[in-house]
Parts: structure tokens; sequence; C-alpha cells
């Protein structure tokens, strides 16, 4: 196992070979900074084709990154969506031309506060200037241009994916054919504040942080964004899933140690999960991205409130909540359904009957991949024809 | 449900509806009508069903559906905001059919509600001579599992519209593949050889 200095190296090393745009043109963040001439890391799956009308924009949660599928380059591990996207798959790269970027903030090549702050020569710290999801979606406008793609057949994500899809949609009417936001938010809830701070709450009692200071010394409040971790996992599973996963299954003994030693499986696991995502994401980024989050607000960019957001929407929208997930409830997603359907956009929705919870998303559901498959297959026909007319 | 729907009741509905119009088929099932509707006379439908896979059926044709409960989700449509609102054989299986018919006619321009009728002769005499909750092609359940909580004949109906002051544009009958017209005037006979009662309201 190597030092962490060393891992964080070693790291960055690899990050320097996955693709980068480097974005010239200045963007006036939310906060009133500007930011110009930074790197926004991408990844894309399949080919593009000749009418450049296969295009889909996947846009990534809170941990997630741009290695949709197949295996991270940087963590050797599967990419987050391979259940859905991939040969043959829900969404087909066979077919289509899959693009997915880092969100500023992030810490996978895109700029974050990581990154070394020209005017200092020092990684940025908590000198990286608060981002907002439009600020994240307006940097990844970009790289369609790069790209030369005028319009996509369809957008996508689920949670802060679908967050900065609906934050696009408004910014952006006419980028996309379709989208599919999916157990989402048209704004933070007061329990989504809450269970976002206790996770930065974990991480700034951590020493090792040191107001963000710990960039400088290549080193990582581990135990703080562990427990960050750990919050984040309890809140995507549901409690009958939690249970039937974990009951009060006891891990590798036959009875109580009597210690504070993780004897039950549900410890242990969120332990594991806790610890190792310290090894791939940066305490920081996970500040300034769950800020993003909480200051997620569509109605308050626009007076009228979500109507007036959805106002003249001409992209053909599918809504998709899952029944157990209570960080990202139904009735949240079905508002969004109701504010579109009152602006007067075309929109499906669809409830899946699950037990997993939020995390349902990247799991095999099968009634949730058949939909999505479903909806994306037939707009492109209507997308096809619709360029052809 | 809907695929035991005779087909001549959806080109009864299509007929009554005005072409490129704005069209919510509530129930709609696996979108059979909406396909229809949006083919033969290029309305755009949306449509709100309760069954994953009738909804996942119609996103697979790519028409827009909301899943969604009638009897509890129709407030979310604003007001008048349809030309029409269609409501295929689904209005006797509501907990409050007549909340779902004010809610039907503030979000359509005009509705149209079809029912299968209980005043059809063969009906009639089932219970008359073998004394059984009728079991027949447009009724196919037996008591303990019908859906159908509030069966009514096309006569019920019409004197309902008259009884609140909703305005019958147009009643058709339809049985097997003969329609005819229903009026005050033959209300009685229609009511006895109709299978089903199609009303175009509001």
């Amino acid at each position: 196992m190597p030092s962490l200095a060393g891992l964080f190296f070693w790291m960055n090393v690899k990050i320097e070979n996955i693709k980068k745009l480097n974005v010239i043109k200045s963007l006036k963040l939310d906060c009133g900074k500007t930011i110009s001439n930074f790197p926004l890391a991408y990844e894309t799956y399949g080919t593009l084709n000749q009418n450049k009308d296969n295009a889909i924009l996947v846009f990534h949660a809170l941990t997630g990154d741009q290695f949709v599928t197949g295996t991270n380059p940087i963590t050797k591990k599967e990419g987050w969506w391979i259940t859905a996207v991939g040969p043959d798959k829900a969404i087909d790269t066979n077919k289509y031309f899959v693009i997915c970027a880092n969100v500023i903030g992030g810490c996978m090549g895109s700029l974050g506060p990581k990154n070394i702050n020209p005017e200092t020569k020092v990684p940025y710290g908590l000198d990286f200037p608060v981002i907002t999801i439009k600020d994240m979606i307006r940097a990844q406008e970009s790289l369609l241009e790069h790209l030369g793609i005028k319009k996509l057949l369809c957008a996508t994500g689920g949670s802060m994916g679908g967050m900065q899809l609906l934050q696009f949609c408004t910014t952006f009417p006419d980028k996309t054919f379709s989208a599919v936001p999916i157990a989402c938010s048209s704004s933070h809830s007061a329990q989504n504040i809450a269970l976002n701070e206790l996770a930065r709450q974990a991480i700034m009692a951590d020493p090792v942080w040191d107001n963000g200071k710990y960039v400088l010394k290549d080193a990582q409040p581990k135990n703080g964004l562990a427990v960050a971790r750990m919050v984040g996992h309890i809140s995507y599973l549901s409690e009958k899933g939690m249970q039937e996963k974990f009951g009060r299954k006891l891990q590798e003994k036959a009875d109580y140690e009597f210690s504070f030693n993780a004897d039950f499986q549900v410890e242990s696991y969120l332990r594991h999960q806790g610890y190792a995502f310290t090894e791939r994401f940066d305490a920081n980024s996970i500040l300034y991205i769950t800020r993003a989050m909480d200051y997620f607000d569509l109605s308050k960019q626009f007076k009228g409130g979500l109507i007036e957001a959805f106002k003249n929407q001409k992209t053909k929208f599918l809504i998709i909540s899952f029944s157990s997930d209570w960080l990202y409830t139904t009735k949240e997603n079905k508002d969004i359904v109701i504010a579109l359907n009152a602006s007067g956009a075309d929109v499906s929705y669809s409830e899946i009957i699950t037990d997993k919870g939020h995390d349902s998303f990247l799991l095999n559901e099968p009634e949730f991949l058949k939909t999505l498959k479903s909806f994306i297959d037939s707009m492109y026909e209507k997308f096809k024809n619709e360029k052809r007319i | 449900m809907r695929n035991l729907k005779m087909k001549k009741e959806f080109k009864v509905i299509a007929d009554l509806l005005s072409n490129n119009t704005r069209v919510l088929d509530v129930g709609c099932g696996d979108g059979s009508l909406m396909s229809l509707l949006k083919k033969e006379k290029n309305i755009e439908v949306r449509g709100l069903e309760l069954s994953q896979e009738n909804v996942q059926q119609c996103i697979h044709k790519g028409l827009p559906v909301i899943q969604g409960n009638a009897e509890t989700e129709l407030h979310q449509f604003p007001d008048q905001s349809f030309d029409y609102v269609v409501l295929s054989q689904t209005l006797q299986a509501f907990y409050e059919p007549e909340k779902v018919l004010k809610d039907l006619l503030r979000i359509g321009k005009s509705v149209i509600v079809s029912i299968p009728n209980f005043g059809y002769w063969k009906v009639r005499t089932k219970l008359l001579f073998f004394g059984k909750m009728p079991v027949t092609k447009t009724l196919p359940n037996t008591w303990y599992n019908t859906p159908n909580l509030h069966m009514c004949t096309i006569k019920d109906l019409f004197n309902f519209c008259d009884e609140k002051n909703i305005n019958i544009k147009k009643v058709v009958g339809v049985n097997e593949d003969k329609t005819s017209l229903i009026y005050k005037n033959n209300l009685e006979i229609k009511n006895l050889f109709s299978k089903l009662g199609i009303f175009l309201i509001g």
C-alpha cells in the first residue's frame, strides 16, 4: 500500500493522461468571481455519427466522475453507471455517443480546490471560489461546442446529475431534444441540506483538514471524509433495503465482542465504504460540491417559480423516481412533473417500485433500465425524423 | 382492461375529436387510443396511467405518459389546459366518480366519457332471470373481483348530467359494430340496446 502522499502523486500523474479540454473563454461564476483558461476533464463512449444526432450527455452525481462505464483508468474500478451505459445496455454505446464531464469543483481532472491557484502558485484549498450547479453546466457547454454538437439527442443524470440537467434545460433550452432527470429535485430540501451539513461538519471536525490547508501538505482528512461518506451511504439506502441486506448480522464472528470494533455487518460496510472513498476523493471537493447542491433552487432563479422556469420548453422530458428514495422523494420528483405539465411541456413520468432507495438508479433495476431504454430509443427515432424534415 | 375494449369505441371517440387539438387520455392503458389519435388526426396527446407495465408500453411507443392515479392526481393539470379529456370505461371504477368528472370538466374544454351500459338488455335479463350479477363481454368480472364500484346505465349518466347542469353535446350508443345517436326521445330504447355509451359533454 503506497503512502498517502505517494498515492496522491501517483493519482496526479495518472490524471495528466486523461482527456481534458482547456476552456479558454472566461466564465463568470454566480459568486461574482471569474475563471478562465481552466481544465475540464471528460470521457466519451461510442462514436458520434455523421449527422451528429446520436449524442447523449450524462451528468454525474456528487461523488461520480466522467468515467461512466468500462474501467475507470484511475481507480481501476467499474464505471459508476456500468449498469445503464455500454454496448447493448439501456444507453447503448454501439448506437449512441455518450459524453460525460467531471464537474468543476470536482477532483478527477476538472478545475477544483486541489488545483494550483495561478495567483498564489499553491493549491487553492478554500481559496477556490464557491461554485453552483449553474456554473457546472455552463462550464460543460464549452465541451459541446468543442465536440461540435449543436443539439444533443438526450441528456440524463441522477441525483445531482438530475439537478444539473434541470438547470441545463432551463439555461440552454435548445441544446437537447430530450431529457431524463432521475431521482432529483428542483431545489434542495431542508433534510438534504442538513445531511450535507453533517458531511461537511465531519470533514471540518477532522484536525487534518486544517481549514482546507491539508492540500498544501499532501495530506487528506481521512477520518472526517470517511464519516462524510458514511452519512451519504445511509441516505442512499432505504430502511427496508438496509434491514434486508444487513439485518443484525454480525461481521465474521459468532457473538458480540463487547468492544467498539465493527461487530455488525452494517458497521463494517460503512467503515469499508467510508475509508475506500478517501482514496479516490478530495475532502475539499465534497465541501464545494455539496454547497453547490444546497444552493440549488431552480424556482428562485425564475421570478414566477418553477412553472416560469420551464416556460416554452421544447425538450421532451421523462422524469423517473424510486418509491423507496427518501433523499429525493417521489413527491419532489412529481413537483417537477406538475410544473412541466402546467407550463405545457412534453413530459412523461414513471415511479419505479423498489426497496433499494436512492441508489436504485445506479443498480440493476430491470424496470428502470427498460423504461430508460424505451424512452431514449423512441426519442432517437423522433429526433432523426425531425432533423430529416 | 383496455385490450378487452371494442376497437369500435376508439373509432367513435376519434370521430368526435377535431384535428390538431390537445387531448388528455385519462387511464390511457397501453396507448392504443393515443397512437390512433396522433396518427389519424394529428392530435397532441398526453396520457395518465396507473400501471407501470402500461406506462412502459406508452414510453416505448414514444407517447408522453404520466404514471399516476386519476382519482388522486388530476389536480396537477391546469384549468382548461386541454381541448378534450377522454375517460374510457373507467368512470364506474372510481371511489368518487362525481369528483373525478368535475375535475375532468375543469381540465378539458370538453370531456368524452364512455361507460359500459348496465341497462343493456342482456345485463338486465341475466339479473332478472338468473338472479345473479351479470357477467358479459363488456363486464367480464364477477361481483367480488370487479373494479367497477359504481355501475350505471346510459340513462343514469344522462340524468346525472341534466341534474348537475352539465351540457350534453352528443351521446353515441355502441352495440358491436353499430353506432347510433342517443337523444332524450330515444333514450329508453337505446338504453336497452347499447352495450356502451359514449358521452361528449362540457
